[in-house]
């Protein structure tokens, strides 16, 4: 794959991405900001829900036990992955188990984290995407671009043609109306056919041992409720104690992401089908997963366990806004993305991530549970440091650079020959072209220095 | 109330735009303060903190806490400055029992200038005019770091002849963030060029903003696209010096 700036370069370079990207995110952050002013003391509810992230991060151990043994006396199965190929075996063996021809799948970001599509894949077993976007996604043969609306790079008019393309019975209109239809015909029978339902969760409650869902399209019951056997992977780190926590975590998450009250559809299943009941799966299994997350809490990323999955970090970003999420190059886009990508896939590979920020903070502010994203990112970029993977032409520039400034006369003397040079360059005020400074004047100018320092004039002045 | 005041005046200050120092000084003057210019000073070592390097950052850290805690006040006229000693420096030096009592008495007396005659003296520029249209842009570290928005306006609202356009997006950043701006030159210039036509379509005459970084930014693109907007530091105008040389203009 090509690297960061790559792919950064040709999402700058698609018009139509840019107007795709623009009209969600652009939505979603006016949304937002009128849900919030109508949020009696939104400050102090988002220092409560980072404070029941943190709690349960701090012991995730005891949580986890305690989840899993309501989830049994409950009815469900629970079993323990520590890597995304565990994972990905457990719920493999559970379909095949089941003599599963087809899954339908409730989209969860935790199951791209995983590659849990690709494995079902390579495992022929037919997966049916129930959520819209995903469906429009596994359609062109893509990845999520958005957490919340893997779709959102994509625009009404290039999904009608997609449907076009590959659906059966295709809408006639060109109305949202008749292209959900369309979507609905291809996908009802499936979703209702499939063997297993696998879904995500948005959170796990530890005493109760219910699974949460949110979904907008209500995709999550009819994909989960019909299927014979219903398998949750989640993140260890979805934990929350009670009732109440979910419920003060719900109010965070819906209105950070969308500007909603609530999601559509939330639903909490709690064990499979008990007897009398008229309808649920017969089996419940709960794959609880770290894949590096106990890592992450041990070593420095223990607030980015907080994060609830709600998109307003990318909504506000301005980087993310001009190039969307795929330039990103992992599951997870956006700030969350730049923080989580390198724990996952490694520093070295993604160490651009880090950098590509301008550190102006807007993410750490809408973030509903206060995860200090910058000051994460800026962690990375200290362990770039530390273990070399810097460009060296950044080392020597900064190394100079800071050689000079930490002995003041030498820095005097420096600045003064440099703006010497400068000025040199630029015939009026404004500088078109500048060896060395291409990333700066290859888009704007550059204001000539001035012709002494502020430090040389002073000086002069004291000396009159 | 006459209090002395240190001037940190940023390293980008010191090279490519010194008039900013300069009406920083005269607005504490004439605000009653007394000020210096601590020699032993550079740069507040935010190149350094931002790319990575600890080790760098913290040898200028030291230095600049060293030049400035002789005095009952320190004074920035930048944001993020002002921002990266009061808000990083502390952060810097959490393990070192020796350094870190220094850079917390620092930081709490170190004050970005626009808060500073705001809040500190309480004091208003008077007698200075300007006829003239002005927009301002928030830049990020003030606005997020330190809670600088209504400050500059007030100082701003009392100048003479001055109307305020109000510029769409006003806080979101205008894509300069430091190295950002170079090591990502299109992503930059993408997020520039919003800014820029959001400047332009607010039909000010003046951009304002309270850190020389963003300003140069925002300015650089402006006259690229051909603009005639002008830029100045707002503390620029505020000490009564806004019909002076512009950003980019020859004295
Ligand atoms: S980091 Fe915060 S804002 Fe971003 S997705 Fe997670 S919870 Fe939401």
């Amino acid at each position: 794959m090509s690297g960061f700036t790559e792919r950064a370069d040709a999402a700058l370079a698609d018009p139509i991405l840019k107007i795709a990207v623009e009209r969600t995110a652009g939505t979603s952050e006016a949304k937002r900001a009128i849900a919030i002013d109508a949020f009696p003391d939104f400050e102090a509810a988002r220092t409560r829900a980072a404070a029941i992230k943190d709690h349960v991060i701090a012991h995730l151990g005891p949580y986890l036990e305690q989840f899993e043994a309501s989830a049994i006396a409950a009815g469900a199965q629970v079993h323990w992955a520590q890597t995304a190929d565990e994972a990905c075996a457990i719920v493999i063996a559970l379909c095949k188990a089941a003599g599963a021809k087809s899954v339908a799948r409730s989209k969860s970001m935790l199951g791209e984290e995983i590659g849990l599509p690709h494995a079902l894949e390579e495992a022929g077993i037919v997966r049916v995407e129930t959520d819209l976007a995903e469906h429009i996604i596994q359609l062109a043969d893509e990845r999520p671009s958005h957490i919340i609306w893997p779709a959102m790079h994509k625009t009404r008019e290039q999904v009608s043609a997609l449907f076009r393309a590959k659906h059966a019975n295709p809408h006639k209109e060109e109305t949202i109306a008749a292209m959900a239809q369309s979507a609905r015909r291809e996908l009802r029978a499936k979703m209702l056919g499939a063997d297993v339902g696998i879904s995500g969760a948005n959170f796990l409650i530890a005493d109760t041992g219910a699974v949460c869902t949110v979904t907008n399209e209500g995709n999550a019951e009819l994909s989960l409720v019909p299927p014979r056997v219903h398998i949750v992977t989640a993140g260890i780190e979805k934990i929350v104690p009670s009732m109440p926590h979910a419920i003060h975590m719900l109010r965070m998450l819906a209105r950070s992401a969308t500007g909603a009250a609530l999601t559509q559809y939330t639903t909490f299943y709690t064990g499979p089908k008990r007897p009398g009941d008229r309808d649920g799966p017969e089996e419940m299994h709960i794959v609880l997963v770290d894949n590096g997350r106990t890592k992450m809490r041990d070593e420095g990323l223990a607030e980015m366990l907080r994060c609830i999955r709600c998109g307003a970090c990318m909504n506000h970003c301005v980087v993310f806004r001009q190039i969307g999420g795929h330039a990103y190059g992992g599951t997870y886009p956006g700030p969350m993305g730049a923080v989580l990508t390198p724990a996952l896939d490694g520093l070295a590979a993604t160490r651009d991530l880090a950098h590509a920020c301008t550190l102006n903070g807007k993410c750490q502010e809408v973030c509903p549970v206060k995860i200090p994203l910058p000051t994460l990112l800026k962690g990375w970029r200290e362990k770039s440091w530390r273990e070399g993977l810097e460009p060296t032409s950044m080392r020597w520039g900064l190394g100079l650079w800071a050689f000079a400034a930490t002995r003041p006369a030498l820095y005097r003397l420096g600045t003064a020959i440099a703006i010497r040079a400068i000025r040199l360059i630029g015939r009026t005020g404004w500088i078109a072209s500048l060896p060395f400074a291409g990333g700066w004047t290859k888009h704007r100018d550059l204001p000539k220095p001035a012709a002494r320092s502020f430090m040389a004039q002073y000086q002069q002045e004291q000396r009159k | 109330m006459t209090q002395n005041v240190a001037l940190f005046v940023t390293c980008l200050v010191d090279v490519m735009r010194p008039r900013i120092g300069f009406a920083t000084i005269r607005a504490l003057e004439a605000a009653g303060c007394t000020v210096v210019v601590p020699q032993g000073q550079t740069c507040c070592g935010q190149p350094a903190l931002n790319s990575g390097d600890r080790d760098h950052a913290i040898a200028l850290a030291k230095q600049t806490i060293t030049a400035l805690e002789p005095y009952e006040a320190i004074v920035v006229p930048s944001g993020s400055c002002a921002g990266t000693i009061r808000c990083h420096y502390p952060e810097l030096f959490e393990h070192d029992p020796d350094w870190l009592p220094r850079a917390q008495a620092v930081a709490e007396k170190t004050f970005e200038v626009m808060a500073y005659l705001d809040e500190v003296c309480g004091w208003k520029p008077e007698g200075v005019s300007l006829p003239a249209t002005a927009t301002y842009h928030d830049s990020c570290s003030g606005l997020r770091e330190l809670g600088i928005k209504a400050q500059p306006r007030r100082l701003l609202k009392a100048i003479d002849g001055l109307s305020m356009a109000p510029l769409a997006g006003a806080e979101t950043c205008c894509g300069f963030g430091g190295t950002f701006c170079v090591k990502y030159p299109a992503i930059s210039n993408a997020i520039v060029g919003e800014k820029a036509a959001a400047i332009q379509s607010t039909g000010a005459d003046l951009l304002l903003a309270g850190d020389l970084g963003c300003l140069m930014n925002m300015a650089g693109k402006l006259h690229r696209d051909g603009s005639k907007i002008r830029a100045f530091h707002a503390i620029e105008l505020i000490a009564g010096m806004g019909d002076g040389p512009a950003i980019g203009e020859e004295a």
